[in-house]
């Protein structure tokens, strides 16, 4: 059930790159569908979605690389059909870099510089600041194969930011590095990129990385744009199925809805559970769901005014229109038999069934210490607020 | 029983392996020794010898004086070096188009064939081959015919025995040896580094200039190598195609071996023809700063 997405308005002024009803096939496979969607200036925008969902052919395309069969891409106002990737204010970094293995680093960066005409001496100092600004001062003399994984993410960001794009694609560029520096480059893309202001365009399949680094993420599955939105509100707030599945880690409870008032409903689930949740528009009573919950919205032990609800929106206009949070009692309880504890830090979660049901449902497991009492085979007592689950028509996530 | 054949058996370290050493070893040191060391040997020893109709003169060198006495020699030596450095270099303006077309325009389905497609005319020999070309060219030839039947050209043009003509049949022959090299290294070559070349800016010209031709470099060299070699040692298309007018040094040596009959004289020129090989090979290792011992990989 992907949301309609409207044709944009022409583009203002202040959108860096503006893509209109965009299509792409390939003989019967249409790997972009009818995918709209603007960046401001300065913004950091990420299209995260599964591999294969297209992400990939959309940036390549707005990159030069391959042309859409319909629709327009426009960077700065500026129509791009028919100019080729070497005439394009747009510069792209490759998934494996690409960097050119038989130049220094300083050649590396000043390749683009050169192909402008650009005379040396003042060519060796821009180098040389860009370099310093992406924290590898001096390095201009070695080999990219001395340089270790982040550096040459870094050299690969300075070889494009040195020749100051309207728009800086990036193709999953974290995906070979190791999990610790992946963390770390995270952090100083989102830093680098607030510090030089361009607009950046990042693709990943991570959500973690769309999720911490942008100011709006869409979530892409087969060819198609299923939402647009804050980080923020793709979570809290998302607009599909699908959406919920990926975006962040969720139980799904397959049932029925019994009753269903605006956006608030009663799904009996098959076990014969009855809970409280939000539904999405244009489910009616009768109607088969799929309640996604997620594991850090679920407590344990829910004392009658733990949980957090849903109050009046906060009118701050900051984007999210996201009401401030009422503490409340939990609306929806169920007893459940914890099977294991996976530990994971932070991220640790338990591995319960409900009474009599073989239904996987995970719990976030918080580490302060309240919680360390329960061992597997414990009966416990867990809710969850009536917002906090989300109905979507059955099977439509798949 | 079993402690014999377990003994017999060739074991990792020891004797064993010394002697399976030795059992490949030795084919490859007999072709080496009997066939190109030992009559090398002979050869050069019979250079610095006088033509032995007149007796034996002992040691000299007069067959090297010859060399230089004559200009006709030397000339010819020149002419040979030169024009085997423009073949190579023409074969390689020629194959490396051809060679990019295969790997990287084409889809790989059709790369494969249209490699067969290259390698084909290379299972004929190099003299049906060049019997081809002369069927084509020459006074009474099918190309004759047919400019002679649209009314281009009058009477019959001669188109064999010329550098031209010499040169091109000379580029054909060799081409294959720079391509197969070519497109190897072409294949090692990532795409995405074509296409961040373009994104950054450059046009065809300079993505071949920047990065694919120094990426080719050592299959560039290794193919040069060879065609080199084999141009300058080629004697069967010079003599064909170019005719009298040729003048390539591989028939120099021929006529004094079996014309004049003077194998003092032709062993001189065959070892000058091997020092000039080697020095030119040398030098064009200097130039492009590639190493040997990498090219030949």
């Amino acid at each position: 059930m992907p949301t309609d997405i409207s044709p944009a308005t022409p583009p203002a002024v202040s959108a860096d790159l503006s893509v209109t009803r965009l299509v792409k096939r390939f003989e019967k496979f249409t790997a972009v569908n009818d995918v709209s969607f603007e960046v401001e200036r300065g913004k950091f925008f990420s299209i995260l979605g599964p591999s294969g969902c297209g992400k990939t052919t959309l940036l390549r395309m707005i990159a030069g690389f391959g042309s859409p069969d319909s629709g327009v891409i426009a960077i700065r106002g500026r129509d791009m059909a028919g100019i080729a990737p070497n005439r394009r204010p747009a510069n792209l970094i490759f998934q494996h870099l690409a960097l050119f293995p038989m130049m220094s680093v300083a050649e590396n960066v000043a390749f683009g510089l050169k192909r402008r005409g650009m005379a040396g001496g003042e060519i060796t100092r821009r180098v040389q600041d860009v370099l310093e600004r992406v924290g590898l001062p001096g390095y201009g003399g070695k080999m990219p194969a001395q340089l270790s994984g982040g550096q040459k993410q870094r050299v690969a960001i300075a070889r494009c930011l040195v020749l100051e794009p309207a728009v800086l694609l990036l193709d999953e560029p974290l995906g070979a590095l190791d999990l610790k520096l992946r963390e770390q480059m995270k952090v100083e893309l989102k830093t680098l990129q607030a510090e030089v202001g361009t607009t950046f365009v990042y693709i990943t399949h991570d959500q973690s990385e769309a999720l911490v680094m942008s100011d709006h993420v869409a979530v892409m599955n087969a060819g198609r744009f299923e939402q647009v939105d804050t980080p923020r509100n793709l979570y809290r707030r998302p607009a599909s199925a699908f959406v919920a599945g990926f975006v962040g880690e969720t139980n799904v409870w397959s049932g029925t809805l019994e009753e269903a008032t605006g956006d608030a409903g009663l799904v009996r689930t098959d076990e014969g559970a009855v809970f409280r949740a939000r539904v999405a528009a244009g489910l009616a009573r009768g109607a088969r769901v799929d309640m996604f919950i997620r594991p850090e919205a679920v407590l344990i032990d829910p004392d009658g005014a733990t949980c957090v609800t849903d109050g009046a929106t906060d009118g701050a206009g900051d984007g999210g229109d996201a009401p401030l949070p009422v503490r409340g009692p939990c609306a929806n309880r169920v007893q459940v038999q914890v099977q294991a504890i996976l530990f994971d830090g932070a991220a640790s979660r338990l591995l319960t069934h409900p009474e009599g049901s073989r239904r996987e449902v995970m719990v976030a497991l918080p580490q302060n210490r309240l919680y360390d009492h329960i061992r597997p085979g414990d009966r416990i007592t867990v809710g969850w607020d009536d917002r906090a689950g989300i109905c979507f028509a059955a099977g439509s996530g798949r | 029983m079993s402690a014999a054949v377990m003994s017999s058996a060739p074991t990792r370290s020891g004797p064993g392996l010394r002697l399976t050493l030795a059992l490949f070893l030795t084919p490859v040191v007999l072709w080496l020794g009997l066939l190109i060391v030992l009559p090398h040997i002979d050869l050069l020893i019979m250079s610095f010898r006088m033509d032995p109709s007149f007796g034996d003169q002992g040691w000299s060198l007069e067959n090297y004086h010859q060399f230089f006495a004559e200009p006709i020699y030397w000339l010819t030596f020149v002419r040979t070096a030169g024009y085997s450095v423009l073949v190579t270099l023409l074969t390689f303006l020629v194959s490396l188009p051809v060679a990019f077309y295969v790997t990287k325009v084409v889809a790989r389905n059709t790369s494969r064939f249209l490699l067969t497609m290259l390698l084909l005319p290379f299972w004929v020999s190099e003299l049906v081959r060049v019997y081809g070309w002369m069927i084509l060219l020459r006074e009474s030839g099918v190309l004759n015919h047919w400019l002679m039947a649209l009314g281009i050209t009058g009477a019959p043009v001669e188109m064999l025995y010329n550098d031209a003509t010499m040169i091109m049949g000379l580029v054909y022959t060799s081409m294959l040896f720079m391509v197969v090299p070519l497109v190897s290294v072409l294949e090692s070559l990532d795409d995405s580094l074509i296409e961040a070349a373009c994104d950054l800016g450059a046009g065809p010209w300079t993505i071949m200039r920047t990065i694919v031709v120094p990426h080719c470099m050592p299959g560039i060299v290794s193919g040069g190598i060879v065609v080199f070699m084999l141009t300058l040692g080629n004697y069967l298309t010079p003599n064909l195609m170019g005719g009298k007018n040729s003048l390539w040094f591989t028939e120099q040596i021929y006529n004094q071996f079996i014309a004049s009959f003077n194998w003092n004289q032709g062993a001189a020129f065959g070892f000058l023809l091997l020092a000039l090989s080697s020095c030119i090979i040398w030098l064009g290792l200097r130039l492009t700063g590639q190493k040997l011992s990498r090219v030949v990989q």
